[in-house]
């Protein structure tokens, strides 16, 4: 279009020809039903089609070049800009000789594993072993309510509503590209296959993410299938054990499998008590939340985390309220309240781990420090959240959840807080509401009085916040201790810890009896992350969720376990299996088209960090960890380990 | 059309006189465009042509889109009338539910293949399909393409630098390309009365390889092993039904002798294994004693529809056709591939007939016409219209050289043995140009060459011969993976040898007699059994062998057509080798069959879809199209849900296959 505008002062005479213009016009008067007569009017449908048809023919043009250049061009530019990409881990690794030996199995976390439809309701029709998580999420966008009625578990049972199956994807296909283009496993997946690998010695052990684990088996049997997947490689291997590789919540899921795969048969796998000694030489957790991570309790208690905070401060009303009567909030909580595995995450340990009300274990961390490092713009947003210097002493990380900044921050002496557990629960909110009825959150149950009563207990520690979930809501907490628990164990033997629900919390269970195991804990650091949160009260709408963050802060649980629970022969770690850390610092990418870096440290894509990829490969290929070199410890977790006194 | 209107322009303008032209706003936001007509070039035209249709596709896209997704259902229904509703809904109705958990076994060619190590030239394909989806790379880079899906000459396995492998999962074979489906109908109909990927296994495998190869290189034997009894154990304890497809079939029966041999050889899963885990194997079109095409394939790289295309259009398959020689190049890659190999005809003479009999003898090509009063059918059909007299047809002589052979009486065909004559060299080594297509063809000589075509006419065990003859290396490779005869003593220790474990007519079914077997195939389809060749015009580089097209049987029935004798089948697998062991071979307690295992046969017969909307049909007999005939599906569900081949209703048979079958001598 603007072309068009610009040529008009070098052409005037045309223009001023006047019975061509105006020839133009009368025949329009004349014969406005005749198209030929409209010749040499060049209309606005004719421009539009005209640029469209430049744009398409274009693109073709482009498409096909792109198509008949070599593949390797790209690359080319990138290197021509960038100057030579480093050779990638498994390339590498091969030329130092090194070939697959030991068989691995990739265990995803939440929300990355792909999830399909096997039965439906009406409006899913066409949707058969289609994706519904994962993939392009075109549905979301076509049938939005349809799709959260899809992937909603049973309110009561935390297992398929009825009419409902959505399955796990299976193969190393279910978890590679979580959408087109982003990776999850692909680049380790390529580069163990530089050395060798296949999927004879590859196995992704896809679950379906939303349930308790325990749930997965019965409704799927994934555990047996796990255990007899395993078994089947080692034996096609030669007895060669394999290497696990849980990520993020797969840590807490494998965790619960290898005490499941031991435990005797109607509740376990009935293994035997050296299955894991027999076919497992090492457990490689990628940023595993071995205690919990307090960004799940702000996902449950108002369905939000800072990114979705940052969000709705931008664009208050989008997500807020009835835009396209969507009510997106609610739906998500209502849907991720279903999930009972969300509850796996919940911060664990209570105060003895996370800190009370004056200390934490991190406290003293300074988030200044961080910032002189991580100068570049690409820097998740979170930093410039925290852009006010204030003195690093005073941050109380123990208050996972205070209601005003200025709690947050005053010395607890000075807190009155109100206990809320005994408020009575008024109904005078809920049931008056009828337009709500469809989107159900259980907040319309804890009426006005308990909302107050919330707000008025101020602060709340990791102990407390379990108490304040149940109040919040009793029926998702319900379902929960039926296969989570969140303590720390007096005496590991007590016979009550054969239960299946303490079995994917590490300070109530003890560590499989396979002295020859290691264990690697490794994840990035350098980045900022949540720790604690400081809510607000939403102004009262018609259905509403009636917390709401305003700011976060920063914190890393994920070493606690081998730099100090699991070091050694401890209680919880019977018989001495090696444990290793190893952590990766956080470097952005330098540019765009590095993509998302090859030093991330982020909690995703640190799948694609290099450093990692090869300790891994090196494990993969045979290496222990001392061949690796030990520990690798950027961060305070050693310091920070100390000051949690925890009996070993 | 734009053009048309130039000379009208003049007239007009000299017509109307100068009104007050009123800039409206519209004028005025586009004057620009008004400057342009005057040169409204051919560029131009061009743009706003594009420009229309790509507007006109989003519309429609959009449309598309926005319409409910039944839409194209209710046009469907709208113009043939209701859809029969799928059997899977419809045995849901009658309240049958998923009970054993199910295993389906792809045939040759429909498993799809994907690259996991290659040379620089397939860089960019990693994890991408090879073999299945879209085939693109056949495009892009064909000579890449064909040296990766080639094995090694000598071992059969992966050529070194190259690791291609099977998709593992249901996506392996649920579609072969996008929107041809193979075992998707299945799947979607099973999911109906609930089943799900805990209970149906794709045991995918590297369908290239032999089957014990397939062991030796990717474990799938006792990846296989230890799927099924996890299914079995998770279920319960319920039987796995196993439903083999095409070569599967074979592949299956090779799985049940390896998996009950002892444990180097075999999976040492002990004598009961079978019994313990099989509730019942359900062969679809299994060509469980060989098809003759695979002697067409790999004697010449041509089957019917090649040597039809082959005349249609001489110059692109047959030579240098943009320097690719395809029909060479498809030769060696397909020689390279052991499994091709099992699916020679087995059980020699004594099955597929000799000179002067064969088993189908007096089949009547013309009677299928009576059955089929549908218009829209396929070429094959039409062959017979007039009657005329038929049962001299010599099917026994699988490859005949010259039509006047094939016909003539034994006694007047004077055959040349061409076991000893001297494969000369005196023209392969001359022809450096083609050392790249390699065919053992130019390791034969001219002589050699002669020597085949004097041979005139060769049966079943003739044809061994010749293959050795032609093509010893393969031969050799295949020697020790497959075996073609017949056991005279099954109980002879060198039967415990795999390379007999695919072959029926040399191996016990194994001792389940709780077990049951079906044969589910399509029938009604003319399907190749017998051809007439010819030597071929010498060429620089080229497969010296030709189906001899022009060889017809004259009228319209004869079942001689293209070169081809054909019988009744489902276009691929004669009805004689997809139905011979279970109507006698392993009927009741024969020497094969040593605890008589039931046996049921259920024939589907072909009727072509009623128009172009349905597709592939929900009734066909074909080879791979009888994956979505719906009485097939209903079967294999209702066994499924547990039922057994009595409550099914028994045998189902519209062929003459028990006629047939009482013709073969064979001791049981």
């Amino acid at each position: 279009m603007p072309i068009l505008r610009r040529r008009r002062p070098a052409h005037p005479p045309p223009q001023i020809d006047g019975p061509s213009t105006s020839s133009a016009a009368s025949d329009e008067k004349e014969k406005p039903s005749v198209p030929m007569a409209r010749k040499p009017r060049w209309n606005c449908l004719d421009s539009c089609c005209w640029i469209i048809g430049c744009v398409c023919s274009l693109w073709w043009i482009l498409l096909f070049l792109y198509n008949a250049m070599p593949a390797s061009f790209p690359q080319y530019v990138t290197e021509a800009i960038t100057g030579p990409l480093p050779d990638p881990p498994g390339v590498k690794l091969r030329k130092e000789g090194l070939s697959a030996l030991h068989p691995v199995v990739f265990v995803p976390g939440i929300v990355t594993g792909g999830l399909e439809l096997w039965e439906g309701h009406q409006c899913a029709d066409g949707l058969f072993r289609k994706r519904l998580w994962g993939g392009t999420f075109g549905e979301v966008y076509k049938r939005p309510l349809c799709w959260v009625e899809h992937m909603s578990l049973d309110n009561e049972t935390g297992l398929d509503p009825p009419g409902v199956r959505v399955r796990p994807v299976t193969g190393l296909v279910a978890a590679d590209y979580f959408a087109p283009g982003y990776f999850v496993w692909a680049v380790l997946i390529a580069n163990l296959a530089r050395i060798g690998y296949e999927e004879k010695t590859m196995y992704m052990a896809a679950y379906d993410w939303r349930l308790s684990f325990q749930n997965t088996e019965v409704r799927d049997q994934t555990l047996s299938s796990i255990k007899s997947n395993i078994e089947l490689m080692v034996e096609t291997n030669g007895g060669k054990k394999v290497v696990v590789i849980p990520h993020s919540m797969g840590v807490l899921y494998f965790l619960h499998f290898m005490k499941w795969v031991e435990a005797p048969a109607p509740m376990g796998g009935g293994g035997g008590s050296d299955w894991c000694q027999k076919h497992i030489k090492a457990v490689m957790n990628i940023g595993g939340p071995f205690l919990g991570v307090p960004k799940a309790v702000t996902g449950l208690f108002s369905a939000e985390a800072k990114d979705v905070a940052v969000a709705r401060a931008i664009a208050p009303g989008v997500l807020d309220s009835d835009f396209l009567g969507l009510q997106t909030l609610r739906h998500v909580m209502r849907m991720t309240r279903t999930w009972d595995s969300t509850m796996s995450m919940i911060p664990k340990g209570g105060d003895t781990i996370w800190g009370g009300l004056d200390w934490s274990p991190e406290e003293c961390y300074s988030c200044i420090s961080k910032r002189k490092r991580s100068n570049d713009s690409i820097v998740s947003q979170d930093v410039k959240v925290e852009n006010a210097n204030h003195q690093p002493n005073i941050t109380n990380y123990g208050r996972i959840i205070s209601f005003g900044k200025d709690v947050a921050e005053v010395p607890s002496a000075q807190i009155e807080m109100i206990d809320f557990r005994d408020a009575v629960k008024g109904n005078n909110l809920a049931h008056s509401n009828g337009s709500c009825g469809d989107v159900w959150t259980e907040y319309h149950e804890v009426g006005w009085g308990g909302v107050q009563a919330v707000s008025d207990y101020k602060v709340y520690t990791a102990g407390s916040i379990l108490d304040l979930l149940r109040f919040v809501a009793p029926k998702m907490m319900q379902r929960g201790s039926a296969h989570f628990s969140y303590g720390i164990a007096d005496n590991l033997d007590d016979p009550k810890y054969k239960h299946y629900k303490y079995w994917s919390n590490p300070l109530e269970t003890k560590l499989p009896n396979a002295p020859d195991m290691e264990i690697y804990s490794m994840y990035g650091v350098g980045i900022l992350t949540e720790r604690a949160y400081v809510y607000k009260r939403s102004p009262s709408s018609e259905c509403y969720i009636p917390f709401q963050i305003d700011t976060s802060a920063d914190g890393g649980h994920e070493g606690y376990m081998c730099a100090k629970g699991w070091r050694g022969k401890t209680r919880f770690n019977p018989s001495g299996i090696k444990t290793y850390i190893r952590e990766y610092d956080h470097a952005p990418p330098a540019n765009l088209l590095e993509g998302r870096g090859t030093q991330s440290g982020a909690h995703v894509d640190i799948m694609g960090n290099f450093a990692l990829i090869e300790d891994i490969i090196r494990v993969a290929a045979g290496a222990t960890g001392e061949d690796l070199g030990g520990d690798q410890v950027h961060s305070d977790i050693l310091k920070w380990s100390e000051k949690i006194n925890l009996q070993l | 059309m734009l053009r048309r209107r130039k000379p009208e322009k003049k007239p007009e303008a000299e017509t109307s006189v100068p009104v007050a032209v009123t800039p409206t706003p519209a004028a005025v936001s586009v004057p620009a465009a008004a400057t342009r007509p005057a040169r409204w070039s051919c560029v131009d035209t061009c743009c706003w042509f594009i420009g229309w249709i790509c507007f006109s596709w989003w519309v429609l896209l959009f449309l598309y889109h926005a319409a409910p997704a039944s839409l194209t259902q209710q046009v469907t229904e709208a113009i043939s009338g209701p859809m029969p509703d799928p059997p899977g809904a419809l045995l849901r109705k009658e309240g049958v539910t998923a009970r054993h958990p199910v295993v389906f076994v792809p045939g040759i060619v429909t498993g799809g293949l994907e690259l996991w190590e290659g040379r620089p030239c397939a860089e960019g394909l990693f994890r991408k399909r090879l073999w299945g989806g879209t085939f693109g790379e056949v495009y892009k880079r064909p000579s890449c393409w064909l040296e990766h899906m080639s094995l090694d000459n000598e071992t059969g396995l992966d050529p070194p630098g190259i690791r291609i492998r099977a998709v593992s999962g249901l996506v392996a074979a649920d579609y072969f390309a996008a929107g041809y489906f193979v075992w998707a109908v299945l799947i979607a109909n099973l999911a109906h009365i609930g089943y799900e990927e805990k209970t149906m296994y794709m045991a995918s495998y590297d369908w290239r390889l032999s089957f014990q190869n397939t062991e030796v290189r990717d474990q799938t034997l006792s990846r296989i092993k230890s799927n099924i009894e996890l299914m079995v154990a998770t279920n319960g304890g319920k039987k796995a039904v196993v439903i083999p497809h095409s070569m599967g079939v074979l592949y299956f029966l090779h799985f049940m002798k390896w998996v009950e041999a002892p444990a180097p050889m075999g999976g040492g899963g002990g004598s009961d294994w079978c019994a313990r885990h099989i509730k019942a194997v359900m062969n679809i079109g299994g060509p469980l004693l060989g098809v003759p095409k695979a002697i067409a394939g790999l004697f010449s790289a041509e089957a019917k529809d090649v040597a039809v295309a082959r005349e249609k259009a001489p110059g692109v398959l047959d030579s240098d056709f943009f320097g690719l020689q395809t029909l060479p190049h498809i030769m060696r890659l397909s020689r390279t591939w052991d499994s091709t190999m099992s699916m020679i005809p087995k059980g020699g003479d004594t099955i597929w007939g000799g000179l002067d009999w064969s088993p189908e003898e007096g089949y009547d090509c013309s009677d299928k016409k009576k059955s089929e009063n549908v218009p829209h059918t396929s070429e094959e059909f039409r062959v017979g219209v007039d009657d005329i007299h038929i049962s001299n047809v010599n099917y026994g002589r699988i490859i005949s050289f010259g039509k006047d052979v094939a016909e003539a009486p034994s006694s007047n065909i004077k055959r040349i043995n061409f076991r000893d004559a001297v494969t000369g060299n005196n023209f392969a080594h001359s022809n450096n140009s083609c050392h790249d297509v390699w065919t053992e063809y130019h390791e034969m000589g001219r002589e050699g060459i002669q020597a085949v075509a004097d041979y005139k006419s060769y049966t079943t065990s003739d044809v061994l011969d010749l293959l050795h003859f032609v093509a010893p290396k393969m031969m050799k490779r295949g020697g020790a993976h497959f075996s073609y005869g017949i056991a005279d003593d099954l109980d002879d220790p060198k039967y415990k040898h795999y390379k007999y474990w695919s072959n029926p007519l040399e191996t016990k079914l194994p001792n389940a007699p709780d077990m049951e077997i079906y044969a589910l195939y399509g029938v009604g389809i003319p399907t190749e059994r017998a051809y007439v060749y010819k030597l071929a015009q010498p060429a620089e580089c080229y497969i010296p062998f030709q189906i001899d097209i022009t060889a017809d049987g004259g009228s319209k029935n004869s079942c001689l057509k293209d070169g081809v004798y054909n019988v009744n089948g489902d276009e691929t697998v004669p009805v004689l080798s997809a139905g011979f062991m279970s109507a006698k071979a392993w009927r009741g307690k024969t020497r094969f069959n040593p605890t008589g295992i039931k046996q049921y046969i259920r024939e589907y017969n072909h009727a072509p879809p009623a128009n172009f909307l349905e597709g592939r049909g929900t009734q066909s007999g074909a080879h791979v199209d009888i994956m979505g005939n719906f009485a097939l599906i209903e079967d294999i569900l209702r066994v499924a849900a547990g039922a057994t081949g009595e409550e099914l209703g028994g045998d189902r048979v519209y062929s003459d296959i028990f006629t047939w079958s009482k013709k073969i001598d064979l001791q049981l």
